[in-house]
């Protein structure tokens, strides 16, 4: 098995006296779609926001390709290979979709400062591929403060993907979605990591979504990781279903 | 100097911090509770002393001196308290919900009207109040004579902290100020009666400002600078303390007021064969100050990062290049514009006002860079202006040098400025990037006022004027009209450039523009020196043009003339700045120096267009205009 995109190992991160993260391990391969879930408090999103270099780890590494990144700023660790989607889909709102992704390709180009050639022209055939991609070609000219919501969050994907990163983060990436909407999109997202040869790490509250795409599962519950397998070896879990149910024998598959 | 100076002057510190934390913590407070910035709070604090220095006498005669001094004091914080509470219930009401900038331009309009209707009851002179009776002598302390009103001061500073701690912790009132400082959606929920508490805390705000000016009765006169001076004080006290903390005001009051002191003290220092006189660099240490906190800890001693606020009102339309007809008419404009020198046989004053037109334009258009695409009010685009004027000025007068050299010395202090400065100013956002904006402007409108070896004091520098072939009107007119063109040519490339397109994506969404890999603090820092260069070209024009340059016209005033052009043509678009630069000079021409009273019309008609188009002016244009 090729060597692993991403290592988290013995994350902690500490909040006075409360473990948010405590000794947390690991690690996603080219090609895996994995998830990150647990319930609320567990350290998602401290876990995501020490990832993309929101917040600094009290102690722990994360290596991206074998390099140390962590506690590295968030723009630096995007230029290294690392695209994120937010939890509220974030674009740039006084843009056109094109201009969205123009803008994250000329970013991850390092042609931020160029004072002098129109951007309008710059990286054009390319984004609009990436909107191909999305199945957002149709709206390339819309303003982005003009899209439904599900567009906005495609658009994101697309701008995410500008990078050509190896490594993906989402942090809820169906959230505020229809139930339609959310398998489209991580049908796309599940296509987009096999095509590309992508590392996606998501975290998600729709079991639906979690246990129907995800090649992996990671579980954390209050700052540790309690489990880590497959879909089917995590679902039938004593600890897990602990967590999630109290020890009650119902399958959390069935949870919504 | 001796070590017995120094500890007088340490005293004498005290003194002073107990005024500005006056000052400082009502800002605070009230910046917590409606997160509006009061900048007009200095002028809280003036009027506590004009009404202290009239009430005082006045009471005086009927009760005696000693009843009358202190009821003075009491009832000009009263007073001023009821003026703050009727300002929040009439002005601030209407404008909680509207952009920030709207916020801020709407309480400085108040500043302007307060300032004005100042000068129309009291007038122009200074006023002197009475001395404070049994506390008018003074006391042996280190060999010196410490006024004893200093000591009465320097207590009265700690006082206010523990009533205010006491008040803000132990009562009812406190309580719900804390809990609406913290989470104001909570408060409304729990069905609190927030219209009762904002117009509360507003009273108590401007009323702690208006205590802390009557204070100062029987140490300083009351006179019609005080509000800026105070205002700018005020500023970097919280920026340094942080915004919403107490002590925090109070321990940067302290330390600001120290460092001041101290240099008082230090008086002429020699080092390496250079004399400085350092009761002249108060400011420059003040400013040192600020800046090594900023560094240390970007959100004061004991602020706290602010959550980050959705952006209010609705997105702009993208920005599009001008069509066809749109190039026409800016060519058309264009010619008119060149053609006016040929007006000067019919209309001799077409060129001077033109030239006025043209300067104001290349102004107005390099704050719009900073405001529209940028994102980022500036409150202190004046001192770039400034710089550029000043720097202009002395290499044409003192150093001779030839005309265009003269002026690209000009453009090199203005950009010198802006790289310095903006290197702090980028690393904060909204009310804070306002703030501190503001209060460089006034270190440098002080060091024009103070450094009169260089730039002439208050007097300023004269005999500015051009060589041939620029020494006519019309030569100097097209001269300027072509930098300007030259300027408003490389904003417009620059914001359809890559640079500018980062611009807008760090102003839309900060966040997205970081994880894209924008460094969104150095396109800032860029853009923020870009601006600052082209506005040290108009200010450079503007020396050349009136043939002087003096503290005056680079006050805080200059610089709310950028924000009302910008405004009063709509910020986002790009031809907005130049509709309102060509505005408010006519406006100004016509109307305003008829008037001793101008700067209070100014304030009303901002008031005006912040009331009326509180989404901003743009929403009352076709929204074709959105695109340049």
């Amino acid at each position: 098995m090729s060597p692993p995109v991403l290592e988290v190992s013995a994350l902690t991160k500490h909040y006075g006296g409360v473990h948010a993260l405590d000794g947390v391990t690991f690690s996603i391969a080219r090609g895996e779609l994995l998830a990150l879930i647990g319930p609320n408090g567990a350290g998602k999103s401290t876990c995501f926001n020490i990832l993309n270099g929101q917040l600094r780890p009290d102690s722990g590494s994360v290596r991206l390709y074998g390099r140390d990144i962590t506690g590295l700023a968030p723009r630096r660790i995007a230029r290294l290979g690392v695209g994120r989607t937010f939890q509220v889909a974030t674009v740039f709102a006084s843009m056109t979709a094109l201009e969205n992704v123009q803008m994250a390709l000329i970013a991850a180009r390092g042609q931020v400062f160029g004072l002098w050639s129109p951007a309008r022209r710059m990286g054009r055939e390319d984004a609009l591929a990436l909107l191909e991609q999305t199945g957002m070609a149709a709206l390339a000219e819309r303003p982005a403060a003009t899209l439904a919501y599900g567009d906005v969050k495609r658009l994101e994907l697309a701008m995410a993907l500008a990078g050509d990163p190896a490594l993906l983060l989402m942090d809820e990436p169906t959230a505020g979605m229809s139930g339609d909407e959310r398998q489209a999109m991580i049908a796309l997202v599940r296509q987009l990591t096999r095509a590309r040869g992508l590392a996606v790490l998501f975290t998600e509250h729709a079991m639906d979504v979690v246990f129907g795409h995800a090649d992996r599962v990671v579980v954390l519950a209050r700052g540790r990781l309690i489990a880590d397998g497959s879909v089917e070896a995590v679902q039938s879990d004593p600890a897990v279903r602990q967590v999630y149910l109290g020890g009650a024998p119902a399958s959390i598959s069935e949870a919504p | 100097m001796s070590f017995e100076a120094l500890l007088f002057q340490a005293v004498n510190g005290f003194a002073s911090a107990s005024g500005l934390f006056l000052v400082a913590a009502g800002l605070s407070i009230i910046f917590g509770v409606t997160r509006i910035v009061n900048m007009a709070h200095g002028s809280f604090y003036m009027l506590g002393l004009y009404l202290a220095v009239t009430l005082a006498p006045l009471l005086g005669e009927t009760f005696g001196g000693a009843l009358g001094f202190w009821g003075g004091i009491l009832g000009a914080a009263l007073v001023t308290a009821a003026l703050g509470a009727l300002v929040e219930v009439v002005l601030l009401r209407r404008i909680y919900a509207a952009p920030e900038l709207y916020q801020l331009l709407a309480t400085f309009a108040l500043l302007l009207i307060i300032n004005d209707a100042t000068l129309y009851f009291w007038g122009p002179e200074d006023i002197l109040g009475p001395q404070a009776p049994g506390l008018s002598g003074s006391v042996e302390f280190l060999g010196r004579r410490l006024p004893e009103y200093d000591i009465f001061l320097a207590l009265m500073g700690p006082i206010v902290l523990i009533v205010l701690h006491i008040t803000l912790t132990r009562t009812r009132f406190g309580r719900l100020i804390r809990a609406a400082t913290q989470d104001r959606d909570m408060v409304a929920a729990l069905g609190i009666n927030e219209a009762l508490l904002f117009t509360a805390v507003f009273a108590l705000g401007t009323g702690i400002a208006g205590f802390g000016g009557a204070l100062q009765m029987a140490r300083e006169p009351a006179n019609l600078a005080l509000d800026l001076s105070v205002l700018g004080d005020a500023f970097v006290v919280v920026v340094v303390g942080g915004m919403g903390s107490i002590r925090g005001a109070y321990l940067a009051a302290l330390l600001v007021a120290e460092v001041k002191a101290l240099c008082t003290a230090l008086g002429l220092v020699e080092v390496g064969g250079f004399t400085f006189n350092m009761s002249r660099l108060t400011l420059v240490a003040e400013f040192l100050v600020m800046a090594v906190v900023l560094v240390l800890r970007p959100h004061g001693l004991f602020g706290r990062p602010q959550p980050a606020q959705a952006r209010r009102g609705e997105a702009e339309a993208p920005l599009v290049p001008l069509g066809r007809t749109g190039r026409l008419i800016a060519l058309a404009v264009l010619v008119c514009f060149a053609g006016i020198p040929l007006l000067g046989a019919v209309a001799s004053y077409a060129p001077v006002l033109a030239l006025d037109m043209v300067i104001a334009a290349l102004f107005a258009a390099s704050l719009h860079l900073l405001m529209g695409p940028g994102g980022l009010a500036s409150f202190g685009h004046a001192a770039y202006f400034g710089l550029g004027a000043y720097g202009t000025a002395y290499a044409a007068t003192v150093l001779g040098l030839p005309t265009p050299l003269a002026f690209a010395v000009g453009m090199a202090t203005a950009a010198a400025g802006a790289v310095l400065f903006g290197w702090f100013c980028v690393r904060l956002e909204g009310v804070y990037f306002a703030m501190l904006t503001l209060a460089f402007a006034q270190i440098v409108w002080s060091i024009a006022h103070q450094w009169e070896e260089v730039t002439g004091g208050s007097n300023g520098l004269f005999g500015v004027w051009p060589d041939p072939p620029f020494d006519s009107a019309n030569g100097l007119y097209l001269a300027a009209l072509g930098v300007t063109v030259l300027g408003l040519a490389l904003i417009r490339r620059l914001v359809f450039a890559p640079f500018g397109l980062a611009l807008r994506a760090a102003r839309d969404s900060r966040l997205r523009a970081e994880a894209s890999g924008i460094a969104v603090e150095k396109v800032r820092w860029l853009a923020f020196a870009i601006a600052g260069t082209l506005c040290g070209a108009a200010g450079g024009l503007f020396a050349f043009a009136k043939g002087s340059i003096s503290p005056e016209a680079i006050s805080v005033g200059r610089s709310i003339d950028g924000l009302v052009m910008v405004l009063l043509g709509g910020v986002h678009s790009l031809m907005g700045p130049l509709l309102g630069a060509g505005g408010l000079t006519l406006l100004q021409d016509m109307v305003m120096r008829e008037s001793p009273y101008w700067r209070g019309l100014l304030g009303l008609i901002i008031l005006l267009i912040v009331l009326i188009f509180p989404s901003g002016l743009a929403a009352g244009l076709p929204r074709k205009r959105g695109a340049p």
